[in-house]
């Protein structure tokens, strides 16, 4: 029998320790089978961020390093301008890029860095324990905001594809989700284009993903993922946002 | 068509994205727990097994591997 679908070697052997359900790991995947498939896993630098994906160095066959709270781009711009030849890329949750880090990230996007940013949107922060992020929906509930996101009182959530997309070194700005079979699919696409055009030295390219966070949101994995497909994709649209 | 669906029972957190990502809807939590203590994603019906992926594609778990003729 032939395989139709084997791990990748891009992953490492070891468990994860995500939530069940949580989509870390499907994303974790994508970026495993991109690597593989462009053949690039053992020149790859990846950025851990902090939050839930801090570990992601310990889970990609890749070269890691860990950088400060949100200060993921600034350390991925010194490797990518020391070392032009290597593909470098960094792995952020929501708490991490669009908040604490939103300035290292403006900046980096602003420049036109050679890098590629998988962001990973969620709307909560997850390791500390669902407090509210910059991403956390209207009328979401978190446990610093019980009684929901109210615009009056934190605003509107922040769309960063769409606001880093205003500056001209982004090349390429996707937003995707991995809720089912079909957009995990188009996930992967929007992964392996973004690195395709980092590996072209085209500019700075930054994939949003819409995850699901079952267990932070109080959900099943079934509403989890109706939740990203409904609400989420609603007001953070899927699709191809600025392409060059 | 022949197809395999292979589970690497203790690495399952029983999320049970793949039983709903399964067309042919042959995938179950079974009644036993594995080693981390959850109740780990099994095929039912091997026989109706198409072979798609689908179930591997959205574990996020790399516990399914899929073979086909």
């Amino acid at each position: 029998m032939k395989p139709v679908y084997v791990k990748s070697k891009g992953l490492q052997d070891t468990e994860l320790h995500y939530c069940p359900g949580c989509s870390h790991g499907i994303v974790h995947k994508l970026i495993a089978e991109t690597l593989e498939e462009l053949n690039i896993i053992d020149t790859s630098v990846l950025i851990c961020p902090v939050g839930c994906g801090v570990f992601a160095g310990n889970y990609l066959a890749c070269d890691a390093v860990e950088a400060a709270h949100g200060r993921a781009p600034a350390v991925a711009t010194g490797i990518k301008r020391t070392c032009p030849d290597q593909p470098v890329f960094t792995y952020q949750g929501d708490g991490d890029l669009a908040s604490i880090g939103i300035a290292e990230i403006v900046h980096a996007a602003m420049r036109g860095e050679k890098f590629t940013t998988i962001f990973i949107n969620n709307g909560i922060y997850g390791m500390t324990g669902g407090q509210m992020a910059p991403t956390t929906l209207i009328g979401q509930k978190a446990t610093t905001a019980p009684l929901g996101r109210q615009k009056e009182l934190h605003g509107e959530p922040i769309r960063m594809c769409e606001m880093l997309s205003s500056l001209g070194g982004l090349v390429y700005a996707e937003r995707v989700c991995v809720a089912d079979v079909p957009h995990i699919i188009k996930a992967k696409r929007a992964i392996k284009k973004a690195f395709t055009k980092q590996l072209n030295n085209e500019g700075f390219t930054f994939v949003e993903v819409l995850a699901a966070c079952p267990t932070n949101w109080a959900m099943t994995t079934r509403k989890a993922n109706e939740w990203v497909l409904g609400p989420m994709a609603e007001y953070y649209p899927l699709g191809v946002i600025k392409e060059v | 068509m022949a197809a395999k669906v292979i589970f690497d029972r203790d690495r399952c957190k029983g999320c049970e994205l793949c039983v709903d990502a399964c067309p042919v809807h042959i995938l179950a939590l079974e009644e036993s727990t594995n080693r981390k203590g959850y109740h780990p994603a099994g095929c039912t019906d091997t026989s109706k097994c198409i072979g798609c992926a689908s179930c591997a594609r959205i574990c996020p778990d790399s516990v399914i591997s899929v073979y086909r003729d």
